[in-house]
């Protein structure tokens, strides 16, 4: 059992007790809700006659059903227009903090919580969508939950929670030019596998992860579910707090140097105990793209499609599956691989870093006639910062369509969806069946530099080469 | 079409039911309800979706279109059943179909804990008693009673030692898996917890 980790110490100080029947009942510092799997847990309450318990512990925004080309009320589409006036009417009724469309900070709600200032060092967090995990790159332990969990959070602020064992995944030395976060994240996920991390927490650590920026720690801990675990997590350094300070909800003056002196007593012991550790080579890693129809099915831009043989047999009824769903055949070279619709965006890369480095790629080029492309902020922050900063304009110029801020084609719960059997390069999260709303699109998932590659080639491209 | 959905209440201690078998390792729960019936603001139409894209795909020939199964409240699956979005929509659909307890070779996460929280109780067995379990429902009915008290599934030809973690057990015989009303009776010490949490002085200014 694992000692003196932050998990373990974070999960100690939120521990309110050990329920009768043995799991543990825990705080959660931060609740974070969307229209999608808030309302029946409003409604639940409302069965219940229950009340929010600490409403000021709960944030509220818009995302999933979110139109990304038109966001004038009413929506075009009644059912998303339904939604979003049911949590306008429930965060109103239970006094909740909403940051709606318009209001300057909607967006993702795991891009919106860090960029505010309200992700921080050794709070739980939770959130009725599974990349919650995605906090935890600030050193909070956070994790995604259901809805009915959901009601427990806004009746009690806590969860009813068996503690997670903690699998430290140490990263040496550094990643090389033209790899990114993403490729770094889907290369640990097809080492370990997709269910690796069942009942663990992860611990990200070493040279390599000490090394990325805060946005790439986000994505690399965002995607800890894809590989099972989840709840996934770096320790806090003075890159984290950096991030934080002047934040809109950061803590300020006085409360900010108790803060930081908190916050650097949280990361776990040099002598701490982990269940297990895992450790890999940071600097092999090369640009990744998932050929499958499971995260963990990717291979290096230059290798072959594996082979049944080549595989394990507990993975060769997954792979089976997806190269008829995927039309591959084994051994064959993922580069060059057509490609009909190019997305970047999601909470898995959609924030201003991954459109300044998509931006960089794009500069100059022009999207190839054959694909459509279309870039989607994480949040209206992040919108206004690229618009700002001109990026939006080179996206425009290469031919990509410049979108509003939404969760859009990650999972394709607005009008924005694959049609019929195309491929899609994409910088979001998941390649399952179905995933980006056509029951037989594909999905091929790279960093949103491969993705920009891919947008200008019209085909699964190395990013180096047009970054060297 | 089934009879009307009750959820279950209290303490669950019998499950009794058809099984029925599904095959397919990480089977994620956008497959088993896709994203585009999330837009809903409750889960009653849910249970005629389950498995709605695999279901159109295999043209009647999915397991939860088979005439057999029509009857079938216990699921057998294979492993990391339930990967990907922490959606409840997936075990609502699944429970509102008429799904009472799933056996497997292992669940995802978030999954698992949202079948507690709606009272499906999740069992493991090793990779080979599910597929025998499997190969056993291709050629005749599987009738199992299962006994949570002590982890036992009979039938008139197996009696299996089902897996089960202890407090998950326990939840489900004591009713504590309808977790809100337990978890109220802390409320002081929910309340002492928020006094003492260092980050609540430090924010002060979240109040609303």
């Amino acid at each position: 059992m694992s000692q003196d980790t932050l998990f373990d110490k974070v999960w100690d100080l939120h521990k309110v007790s050990s329920l009768p029947g043995g799991s543990d009942q825990i705080f959660i510092g931060l609740h974070l809700i969307h229209e999608v799997t808030s309302p029946q847990a409003f409604g639940a309450l409302k069965d219940k006659k229950l009340k929010v318990k600490f409403p000021d512990r709960t944030v509220a925004t818009v995302d999933h059903i979110v139109p990304t080309d038109n966001q004038s009320r009413p929506f075009k589409d009644n059912l998303a227009e339904q939604m979003i006036e049911t949590l306008e009417k429930n965060c109103l009724e239970h006094k909740i903090r909403f940051f709606n469309i318009g209001s300057g900070n909607q967006g993702i709600v795991h891009v919106v919580a860090p960029e505010l200032g309200l992700t921080q060092p050794g709070m739980t967090i939770a959130c009725g969508d599974s990349h919650t995990s995605t906090h935890g790159a600030f050193g909070s332990i956070a994790f995604g939950i259901g809805t009915s969990q959901v009601r427990d959070v806004l009746a009690t602020q806590t969860l009813a929670m068996n503690k997670l064992k903690v699998r430290q995944i140490w990263c040496d030395n550094k990643l090389s030019k033209g790899v990114y976060a993403k490729d770094l994240v889907l290369h640990i996920i097809n080492k370990l596998g997709v269910k690796a991390g069942v009942g663990c927490a992860y611990e990200f650590a070493g040279p390599a992860i000490h090394e990325l920026s805060m946005e790439e720690r986000m994505t690399i801990c965002n995607m800890s579910i894809e590989g099972g675990a989840r709840c996934g997590y770096i320790n806090p350094d003075e890159k984290t707090f950096s991030y934080i300070k002047n934040k809109l909800y950061a803590p300020k003056n006085e409360h900010w140097d108790r803060a930081l002196r908190w916050w650097e007593s949280l990361k776990s012991d040099e002598n701490s105990i982990y269940d297990d550790v895992t450790k890999l080579d940071a600097s092999k890693v090369e640009p990744t793209v998932t050929w499958g129809i499971t995260p963990g099915q990717s291979i290096s831009i230059n290798q072959q499609i594996p082979l049944l043989d080549d595989l394990s047999p507990n993975d060769k009824l997954v792979a089976e599956e997806a190269f008829e769903y995927m039309s591959f055949k084994p051994g064959q070279l993922i580069k060059d691989t057509p490609v009909d619709v190019c997305f970047i965006g999601s909470c898995t890369n959609g924030r201003i870093s991954d459109l300044r480095v998509a931006a960089k790629v794009l500069k100059g080029k022009k999207v190839s006639k054959n694909v459509k492309a279309f870039a989607v902020p994480g949040s209206e922050k992040v919108a206004t910062e690229a618009k700002q900063e001109g990026l939006d304009q080179i996206f425009k110029d290469s031919g990509f369509q410049w979108r509003e801020p939404g969760c859009s084609m990650c999972l394709a719960m607005n009008s924005d969806k694959l049609i019929g059997n195309q491929v899609s390069a994409s910088s979001s999260n998941r390649n399952f069946k179905g995933r980006q709303g056509s029951p037989i699109g594909r999905t091929l998932l790279m960093s949103p530099a491969m993705v920009a590659a891919a947008a200008i080639n019209g085909k699964v491209s190395d990013v180096r080469e047009f970054i060297n | 079409m089934k009879s009307e959905f009750t959820p279950p209440i209290g303490k669950i201690t019998q499950i009794d039911g058809q099984c029925i078998s599904l095959i397919g390792n990480d089977i994620d729960t956008d497959r088993i309800i896709p994203a585009r019936f999330l837009k809903c603001v409750n889960f009653d139409s849910l249970g005629e979706s389950v498995f709605e894209d695999d279901r159109k795909t295999l043209k009647g020939r999915h397991p939860f279109d088979l005439e057999e199964n029509k009857n079938s409240s216990i699921l057998i699956v294979n492993s990391n059943f339930g990967c990907g979005s922490s959606r409840e929509h997936a075990p609502q659909a699944l429970i509102r179909w008429g799904i009472k307890a799933i056996i497997g070779e292992s669940f995802a996460d978030i999954f698992y804990s949202n079948c507690i929280a709606i009272g499906i109780p999740c069992f493991t067995l090793p990779k080979k008693s599910i597929e025998e379990i499997q190969n056993y429902c291709d050629n005749q009915f599987l009738f199992l009673e299962i006994d949570l008290e002590n982890s036992l599934a009979k039938s008139k030809d197996l009696n299996l030692n089902l897996e089960i973690k202890e407090t998950t057990r326990k939840m489900f015989l004591s009713g504590e898996w309808d977790a809100t009303s337990t978890l109220m009776e802390n409320e002081k010490l929910i309340e002492n917890k928020f006094n003492q949490l260092p980050y609540i002085k430090f924010n002060t200014h979240l109040a609303i």
